[in-house]
């Protein structure tokens, strides 16, 4: 009893935070999003998503988040797998490069992707010397994919590292005591017991990725408006913080829907795995 | 050749020497145990023969076939791991079946042996469960059903009881015996445990540090151990430094004895053991030696004393009360008193380190 009271005690600065820095505006957007600037309720700023530019930015993020977390996820499982694999004794410091970008300001690298894409940067410059054909992605959505897969990709690596340096490695020598090459190993025993880092790594990645505008406004250049671009731009450009307010609301749903249907991926597969 | 053999087989870790040229030669449908304390090679031999550690020299036969480059999934031998290793995404039939259903084999097929296999482990009806409503001895007995429904030429046991307490580790010994029985197949069994190996095994493997120092059945190991490292591993034991003055009379602790041994030479350095149940308690000046009770234990079946004599304090087991501070004399009668040639190579030396 003491000792759960203890314990509640020490939640309160956790729930005074909650309160103030995630409740509270939670609470202020949903009064926004179900009013109009005259301050009556009106439905009109969540039914606004059904305007065809509202509706073309939220597919277009869609695709660009999917895109990103299937890339993501294609690149870092095979690193994942290698990096658990690799007999190193200094496993710590190989995990550590490749969090290290991480550490560096999220803007000057993608910056840095700006200067490497653009028409005259180092890509073309490389490619021109090799005498073959100038690309020209920037300000594309292939750029924006890009700049996102380069930013989120360490969020795909570390889930899967993690689950993978879980599986006991004598479930994995058993498997192949039992009879079972290589592939069988990994397609029965490694990649299912792997399953929940890669349902995290696809969470961490595609929640930010749909909601993102930062990567889209410096490689798309106002080209390429995500859902977030537009969001973005009506609480600064156009001040509209009701209409903001309201295609928040939307695409907060849309994350909640991702992840619920994630999560039932993982129970039913939970359930039972067929034979 | 014999059923399976190491030849001169070496491994190291990071540089260090884990077998050094091991030879081991092993009989078909025995139950064979190797038995020392930990890092003494025994796990690296098992692995060795189970196929997921690569020797740096030597040649691992099974049946005559070279097998030293097969890879695991390719040789007919089976593992049961210490920590059961289980498919924790499998239900306990998924579990079984998982080797037969490599194998291609008809599913009518695969339901029978995983029925077959779980009436041998006395887990009937279990198929569906999952692991994780299962207890440490029952998915121990899971294990063992999924590595012998391969009906596998060898079964590897790694130290499969090392989980369990202490009544269930004695049942298990039992039930494993009965599967060995029933089965007829070569078991190969690591343990640290004296009393699991004097238990079950035909034969018993003493290592230490990488070398072998004694191969002889339970009787043999436990009644004629052949240096002070198996006298010592093996149950308990007085270890006393003597001199062999000739053929059947050996001289310890300053006094002469008469014992049975010959063929050591004249007043050649040996070291001599006698077993705590083969000392017998005297009244003073009777025996060969007199002490004093120093320590009197109730340990069931038995009392165990520490007896000082001298210099010495001697571990004796009598079904007897003793007062601590009695004096007594100690005699033990020729047959039971065990010499043995103290180590002369440095390399001999090695192996008797971990009794100093």
């Amino acid at each position: 009893m003491i000792n759960k009271m203890r314990t509640s005690f020490l939640a309160t600065p956790y729930a005074i935070w909650v309160m103030i820095c995630t409740i509270l505006p939670l609470f202020y957007i949903l009064g926004y999003a179900l009013t109009n600037d005259a301050g009556s309720f009106t439905l009109s700023n969540l039914t606004a998503i059904a305007d065809p530019v509202h509706l073309k930015s939220l597919w277009l993020s869609i695709r660009v988040a999917f895109f990103t977390t299937a890339i993501c996820l294609l690149l870092a499982y095979p690193v994942a797998l290698i990096l658990h694999n690799l007999k190193l004794t200094n496993k710590g410091l190989v995990v550590f490069l490749f969090i290290l970008p991480m550490w560096m300001n999220f803007m000057l690298r993608i910056l840095a992707w700006q200067i490497i894409l653009s028409n005259n940067g180092i890509l073309n410059s490389i490619l021109s010397t090799l005498g073959l054909p100038t690309l020209h992605i920037l300000y594309t959505e292939t750029a924006v994919t890009l700049g996102m897969v380069y930013d989120f990709l360490p969020y795909m690596i570390l889930p899967i590292y993690n689950a993978l340096s879980k599986i006991n490695d004598q479930v994995v020598e058993a498997a192949a005591d039992l009879g079972a090459n290589w592939w069988t190993t990994f397609t029965k025993v490694t990649l299912p017991l792997s399953k929940d880092g890669i349902i995290s790594g696809i969470i961490m990645v595609f929640v930010p990725a749909l909601s993102s505008f930062v990567v889209s406004n410096l490689l798309g250049g106002g080209k390429v408006l995500l859902i977030g671009n537009v969001i973005e731009q009506e609480f600064t450009l156009a001040r509209n913080w009701n209409l903001g307010s309201g295609l928040s609301i939307i695409l907060m749903i849309f994350v909640l829907l991702s992840m619920s249907v994630m999560n039932k991926v993982d129970d039913s597969e939970n359930g039972g795995m067929p034979v | 050749m014999e059923f399976i053999q190491f030849d001169h087989v070496s491994k190291s870790y990071e540089k260090q020497l884990i077998l050094d040229e091991l030879d081991l030669y092993i009989k078909e449908n025995t139950f064979v145990t190797l038995l020392g304390p930990s890092g003494c090679g025994k796990t690296t031999t098992l692995r060795l023969l189970g196929g997921f550690e690569k020797p740096d020299s030597g040649k691992i036969y099974l049946n005559g076939n070279d097998i030293t480059a097969l890879p695991a999934n390719l040789r007919p031998i089976n593992t049961v791991f210490q920590k059961y290793a289980l498919f924790p995404h499998m239900t306990i039939e998924e579990n079984i079946g998982f080797g037969l259903k490599i194998q291609k084999k008809s599913k009518d097929y695969i339901n029978d042996k995983i029925k077959y296999a779980l009436k041998l482990v006395n887990l009937d009806g279990f198929e569906k469960r999952s692991i994780d409503s299962l207890s440490g001895g029952q998915q121990q007995r899971i294990a063992i059903a999924r590595a012998i429904v391969n009906e596998p030429k060898v079964l590897l046991l790694d130290e499969p009881l090392g989980a369990l307490d202490l009544k269930l580790r004695q049942s298990m010994q039992y039930e494993l015996m009965k599967i060995k029985q029933e089965l007829g197949i070569t078991f190969l069994y690591v343990t640290h445990d004296q009393e699991e190996a004097l238990t079950m095994s035909d034969t018993i493997v003493v290592m230490n540090q990488g070398y072998i120092q004694q191969i002889g059945t339970p009787e043999d190991i436990y009644n004629e151990p052949e240096n002070a490292f198996v006298a010592d591993f093996i149950g308990e034991s007085n270890i006393i430094e003597g001199i062999m003055i000739k053929d059947e009379l050996v001289s310890f602790l300053g006094v002469q004895v008469p014992c049975v041994d010959k063929g050591f030479g004249t007043m050649k350095p040996v070291d001599v053991v006698i077993r705590p149940e083969d000392v017998e308690l005297d009244a003073p000046g009777k025996g060969f030696m007199d002490g004093v009770i120093t320590d009197c234990l109730f340990k069931g079946v038995h009392y165990e004393l520490d007896v000082q004599c001298g210099e010495y304090e001697w571990l004796v087991h009598t079904t007897k009360y003793f007062e601590v501070g009695q004096k007594v004399s100690l005699n033990v009668i020729p047959f039971n008193i065990q010499i043995m040639n103290k180590p002369e190579s440095e390399d001999e030396e090695v192996l008797k380190e971990d009794d100093q």
